[in-house]
């Protein structure tokens, strides 16, 4: 099977609860560098904490697994410092858009080519279910005995407003569109940002009776709509799939590269 | 057209999401509630089940595909 | 000297003296976020980094700003931030991660008041135990200073030396006074100062790397990301590999390691002046800006007739208990002086069987501490009054 080279067998199987989402999407993400058949040495993954972060140990590329909240910083340095790199954070939504969403807006405005990916799961799940900044209001979690009181971000428009260059969604019920989102998103030379919805069943679906991942897997297909779909018009609470922005904006390393001329030029130097 | 259909059972924590979406019924779960194809003869290889499996513990070759 | 081409004579700040250092010993990368008074740091690098390809990026925080040198120096650069307490102190976790995980890297605080927001613009000494036990967890570090702009110039060249000697973050604690005087420095012809590059491993590709496997020498070779080794890097308790293991073997074996490689090497390490040590009964002990009046007393007590001598520390971490025995185990009586409530005061205490003859010599208002403040504290220790 020509996505075994992309996996760390050995540690199989893996460390994730029977049915979580975050297994379907290290098998997407696998077939999605597969297709492109990129070179495992050029690609560098880097993830924070959390059960989403745990996906970086699993794939046979550079990976670095850092603190939480700050894969995208570090994912800054790597990029900056070696352009060449493809570079691919992995991100809870506690991680990317909590204790990391100063992280994130930034790595979004200055529109540097890294993929991040938030799998949303609307949970903490390492630390026992607390609810998340993706929770949404009334819902219960370990730290919502009486329901949450907090809204969630919309993701989507969050990144779009932070300068992202693409801004995408999808689930794991819809894998191939998955797939084929995760590809786009790492070809895109600018900030591109994915957000997969993705179930989980020991916190998530067990504290608010959502039944079992197969049941939370249908709720994202009743849930959701493609992007621009009639349907979302006469019922607004459907969540919308797809690619919502994919546009071309100068990207921070080849900007940077017209500094490093400028400097020289200024300085009269030839080196 | 399947030429290989494989399930790693070590790898399997028995979800039931294979199970729950095969538009043909051709999986099941075991006494140890791991996947299992009861009806290979009926799957129509459209690889949604190794597509979605969390576990990453379902492969198949289809034969349109030679790799 | 080694090359008859004359040396390049400036007269500048101690922040750009740092610069200097950084630029000789060669700095690719630096990742900052502005604050008093380090700031003319990445002010002086955000003009000469690019001009000679190296990179810079101004970040969105000093917690950005520590993991973005993290992960630029993994892909085989050396790296550089600079900041003052407030910054420092946000940039703990990741100091911590790199102490892990074994990353290159060199972090500058030019220390201010505190603590908070504490004195912006005024000196103090007060991040010394900051910088040793800041981040959690049990771990050993390198911290380096330097009183005089040349000082300067070579602590941040050794630092630069000994992160990628042991594999390791190097805090550089300057202060506010050494960062911002201007006085002369000669900037050494390349080549003057020898320079630790990078230990790359010699595997080749399909062989087994081991990126955590200490040679016998202890050193680790690494391998950029984007090589031909695909590993694993992690701030959790690790393997030979970089992956995760609990295993208790495995956690005793690393926290052991992490530590004695720098503790071990502590002569090795170990940085300092000595001035009029050999026969001195009144021994000073210093660093930083507040050496330079340290030393103006003891020069002026010799002339008065007066045995007094200077041990100026430069490395203040791991701390040399041998040598601070040495220079004071004779001694009559010890003054630390320092600008915070006795951070080195305590450890030269443990450095001596008789701590009562050893006397805490110190300013925390934020003003400068003058030769004439040493002798009145002198007086004040003698019984002589104010």
């Amino acid at each position: 099977m020509a996505i075994d080279k992309y996996l760390r067998e050995r540690f199989f199987p893996h460390m994730w609860c029977a049915g979580c989402g975050h297994g379907t999407v290290l098998n997407a993400l696998v077939r999605a560098i597969e297709t492109m058949g990129m070179s495992r040495n050029e690609i560098v993954m880097v993830s924070g904490i959390g059960c989403s972060s745990r996906i970086t140990g699993y794939v046979d590329v550079h990976t670095l697994h850092t603190l939480h909240g700050r894969a995208l910083a570090f994912a800054t340095g790597v990029k900056l410092s070696k352009p060449e790199l493809n570079v691919i954070v992995p991100m809870g939504d506690g991680d990317a858009l909590a204790i990391g969403g100063n992280h994130f807006i930034h790595a979004a405005r200055r529109n540097i080519a890294i993929t991040a990916l938030v799998m949303n799961n609307r949970i903490y799940g390492m630390t026992g279910g607390q609810y998340s900044p993706l929770s949404g209001c009334e819902v219960l979690a370990a730290t919502a005995p009486y329901t949450t009181i907090d809204p969630s971000f919309d993701v989507v428009a969050l990144s779009v407003a932070a300068g992202a260059t693409f801004v995408a969604r999808c689930t794991t019920y819809h894998v191939k569109e998955m797939i084929d989102i995760l590809r786009q998103a790492i070809l895109h030379e600018g900030f591109s940002v994915v957000e997969i919805l993705s179930p989980c069943p020991t916190y998530f679906g067990r504290s608010n009776k959502l039944g079992d991942a197969a049941e939370m897997l249908r709720g994202f297909k009743e849930d959701t709509v493609p992007v621009g779909s009639a349907a979302k018009q006469k019922n607004p609470e459907l969540i919308e799939r797809g690619i919502f922005v994919q546009k071309e904006k100068p990207e921070y390393c080849a900007a940077y590269e017209k500094i490093m001329q400028k400097a020289r030029s200024a300085a009269g130097e030839t080196i | 057209m399947l030429k290989s259909f494989c399930i790693k059972r070590e790898w399997c924590k028995g979800c039931g999401i294979c199970v729950a979406f095969c538009p043909t019924e051709v999986l099941a779960l075991d006494a140890q509630g791991k996947a299992t194809a009861v009806r290979l003869e009926a799957c129509i290889a459209c690889e949604q089940c190794a597509l979605r499996c969390p576990d990453l513990a379902i492969t198949m070759q289809i034969a349109e595909r030679e790799d | 000297m080694p090359s008859n081409e004359p040396e390049l004579v400036r007269f500048i700040q101690g922040n750009e003296a740092c610069v200097e250092g950084a630029l000789y010993a060669g700095l690719e990368f630096f990742a900052g976020y502005p604050i008093t008074p380090s700031s003319e740091i990445m002010e002086h690098l955000a003009r000469r980094l690019p001009r000679r390809g190296g990179k810079f990026i101004q970040m969105e925080d000093e917690i950005a700003s520590m993991c973005a040198i993290i992960g630029a120096s993994l892909t085989g650069r050396k790296v550089l931030t600079a900041t003052s307490g407030p910054g420092f102190s946000l940039m703990q976790e990741a100091l911590g991660y790199a102490v892990m995980a074994e990353i290159p890297c060199v972090i500058v605080n030019v220390q201010r008041g505190g603590p908070s927001t504490g004195l912006p613009t005024q000196i103090s000494q007060g991040d010394v135990n900051q910088a040793r036990w800041g981040t959690h967890g049990d771990h050993a570090i390198i911290a380096l200073t330097a009183s005089n702009h040349q000082d300067v110039f070579a602590m941040t060249v050794e630092a630069f030396n000994m992160a990628e000697s042991y594999r390791t973050p190097v805090v550089l604690l300057f202060d506010e006074v050494v960062g911002h005087m201007r006085e002369r420095m000669v900037l050494p012809q390349p080549g003057r100062i020898a320079l630790v590059e990078r230990l790359r491993t010699s595997v080749p590709e399909g062989v087994d790397y081991h990126p955590y496997l200490p040679r016998e020498d202890g050193r680790l070779p690494m391998s950029d990301f984007g090589g031909v080794h695909r590993y694993n890097v992690t701030g959790l308790y690790h393997d030979m590999w970089g992956f995760p293991s609990d295993n208790p073997k495995v956690v005793h074996g690393l926290i052991r390691h992490l530590v004695d490689k720098i503790e071990n090497n502590v002569d090795a390490i170990a940085r300092y002046k000595s001035y009029y040590l050999d026969d001195a009964r009144t021994v000073l002990v210093s660093y930083g800006a507040t050496a330079r009046s340290a030393l103006h007393v003891v020069e002026s007590q010799r002339r008065k007739g007066q045995k007094f001598g200077l041990l100026e520390l430069q490395t203040l971490w791991p701390f040399p208990y041998d040598i601070v025995g040495e220079a004071c185990g004779r001694a009559k009586q010890v003054l630390v002086v320092e600008m915070n409530l006795g951070h080195i005061c305590a450890e030269v205490k443990k450095a001596l069987n008789n701590p009562r003859n050893v006397f805490l010599i110190n300013r925390i208002d934020g003003v400068f501490i003058s030769p004439t403040d040493i002798r009145q504290a002198l007086r004040l220790i003698d019984g002589r009054g104010v």
